[in-house]
């Protein structure tokens, strides 16, 4: 598979009043044709920055930011103008013309890149019929919601036939339902048009609905690359942790207690392990926060339990654990 | 009141109207690309250039800041070169034009810089060069604004041309000046002032209908 975007090592630093700050620090990574590729971080962590880079609405200060082989860099204004029309965005703010109806903005993008008027009308009309806003054709954006606002935004993204969508905190401002919607029309664009997608978000549910590979921006730096259901299941870094798992406000009964926590993908979620472990070893645990998610169509779940507190017993339950096949990691209190 | 004063109100009405029509469409002619410059050569926007901001934004203040009555007097000659006569209706709309560009591009800057950043960074990254995003992005969106203070502007010129008056302008001002106050003919005084005021509120409601008309938010 081709890459669509590699980045080298990408620095990014601002000037303001004389003082620095670096925005992004050593990044380099690749995206896949075809994938949906998340970027998850804190607000600040320097995510909507990158996103920028990939298609030049930010300079790199070091590095080199490449799609489809060329470094934008290198690029002319009207050749970066012509990789911009292979190269389509959605933001936050939707970003719709007030002043122009629905399918008025839908053909601003082929009017950009020249499309003749009655052909342009065409293809805004199925775009528009493709989002499931056919009927809003001639109404203007402050008469629809959100959500809706954004289904516009995408058909106008997307009538220019791009190579790519970069999608800014597309659904941050949406409720859940419409995110949900939102997300489901996006799978199903990069399902049928084998469109690869960025998403940039600082939600993890987000991720776990439909991106394939995820990075983990944490504080500039590229904290974590890898597919969904590996970081989830087993996230390595601090930051990575910090999104999979919930804070943890739990304290052990005993100042020496110990917690763990058990971390089990679809394969497992069927047995009834800690069952079977009151029945094999007489043990008891005892279950402090327990949950199970969808990454990807598979169910991922993770408890927090607390050990008993022989340490004879400890290693027992831990040893059952492992052989069956749980990740298990100990869990200090202020994690 | 006297019939030739009558006539000499319904000839000033429409000369004043002369006047601020003309005055106001060339000071747009002007005013408005000056207002576009001004705004995308400035800090952070498409097209920066501190240079040619600086040097714009300079003439802009300093004509804005001469008092008109001054430039009035100061623009006798170059009326005179343009129009051929420093005194009448046609030689008024000179200075009016003048007086009221800095004004305008001023107002059109303004009117530009309340259009959402988001419009003009979803622009860019569909590819559009600076020119197009402003003539299709920027300017559509700020048309309502625009339209606004377009209103204003024209009611300003409205009231600039009655000071015209004094050197020897036409319209309502004049009649205003030479038979209201040195003839102390204060009904014609009144007479003339009500009429501005009139004509400013005119003008005033029909840039409001318009810009709220065109307002699509």
């Amino acid at each position: 598979m081709d890459n669509v975007f590699e980045l080298q090592n990408v620095y990014k630093t601002y000037k303001n009043d004389g003082k620095e700050f670096t925005a992004l620090k050593d990044v380099s990574l690749t995206v896949k044709e075809g994938e949906i590729f998340g970027i998850i971080g804190m607000s600040g962590a320097g995510k909507s920055t990158l996103v920028r880079t990939l298609n030049r609405l930010e300079e790199v200060s070091s590095g080199t930011v490449s799609f489809y082989g060329k470094d934008l860099a290198s690029l002319k204004a009207r050749e970066l103008r012509e990789v911009r029309h292979s190269i389509s965005m959605i933001f936050q703010g939707f970003n719709l013309v007030n002043q122009r109806t629905v399918i008025q903005n839908v053909e601003q993008s082929l009017r950009i890149i020249g499309t003749p008027r009655a052909v342009r009308r065409e293809k805004a009309k199925q775009m528009l019929e493709i989002v499931g806003l056919s009927e809003k054709a001639n109404e203007y954006p402050a008469r629809l919601s959100g959500g809706q606002k954004q289904r516009v935004a995408i058909a106008r993204a997307l009538a220019v036939d791009p190579k790519v969508l970069l999608c800014d905190e597309a659904t941050s401002a949406l409720d859940p339902k419409i995110t949900g919607e939102i997300l489901d029309l996006l799978k199903k664009i990069n399902e049928e048009r084998k469109l690869t997608i960025v998403i940039i978000t600082h939600e993890m549910s987000v991720v776990e609905k439909i991106c394939d590979r995820v990075a983990i921006i944490d504080d500039g730096n590229l904290a974590e690359i890898g597919e969904v259901k590996d970081v989830f299941s087993n996230p390595q870094s601090k930051a990575a942790k910090k999104l999979v798992f919930p804070s943890n406000p739990f304290d052990p009964s005993d100042v020496n207690g110990q917690i763990v926590r058990l971390v089990f993908d679809g394969t497992q979620s069927n047995v009834p392990f800690i069952s079977n472990l009151v029945e094999q070893t007489g043990l008891k645990v005892n279950i402090l926060s327990a949950n199970t998610k969808s990454v990807g169509g598979i169910g991922y779940g993770q408890m927090i339990i607390e050990l008993p507190k022989p340490a004879k017993d400890r290693q027992t339950a831990i040893d059952f654990f492992k052989a069956g096949g749980l990740s298990v990691s100990e869990v200090t209190v202020n994690e | 009141m006297s019939d030739y004063i009558k006539d000499a109100i319904i000839s000033g009405v429409w000369e004043t109207f002369v006047m601020t029509f003309f005055a106001s469409l060339f000071s747009y002619l002007v005013g408005m690309p000056l207002g576009v410059i001004l705004y995308s050569t400035s800090r952070g926007r498409l097209l920066e250039n501190r240079g040619v901001n600086f040097v714009i934004g300079a003439i802009v203040n300093i004509t804005r800041s001469l008092p008109f009555l001054i430039l009035l007097v100061l623009l006798i000659p170059f009326t005179r070169f343009v129009v051929g006569q420093s005194i009448g209706t046609t030689a008024a709309i000179v200075p009016l034009t003048i007086g009221a560009i800095p004004i305008v591009a001023r107002m059109v800057e303004s009117s530009l810089n309340e259009v959402n950043p988001g419009i003009i960074e979803a622009a860019t990254s569909m590819g559009a060069s600076p020119i197009y995003t402003i003539l299709h992005f920027i300017i559509p969106e700020a048309t309502p604004s625009l339209l606004q203070g377009g209103a204003i502007n024209v009611a300003t010129v409205l009231g600039y041309s009655a000071m015209a008056g004094v050197i020897g302008g036409g319209g309502l001002g004049a009649i205003a000046l030479q038979y209201g106050y040195y003839r102390y003919q204060k009904d014609v005084l009144w007479t003339t002032v009500t009429l501005l005021i009139i004509m400013v509120m005119l003008i005033q409601e029909l840039g409001i209908r318009l810009s709220k008309k065109t307002r699509k938010t």
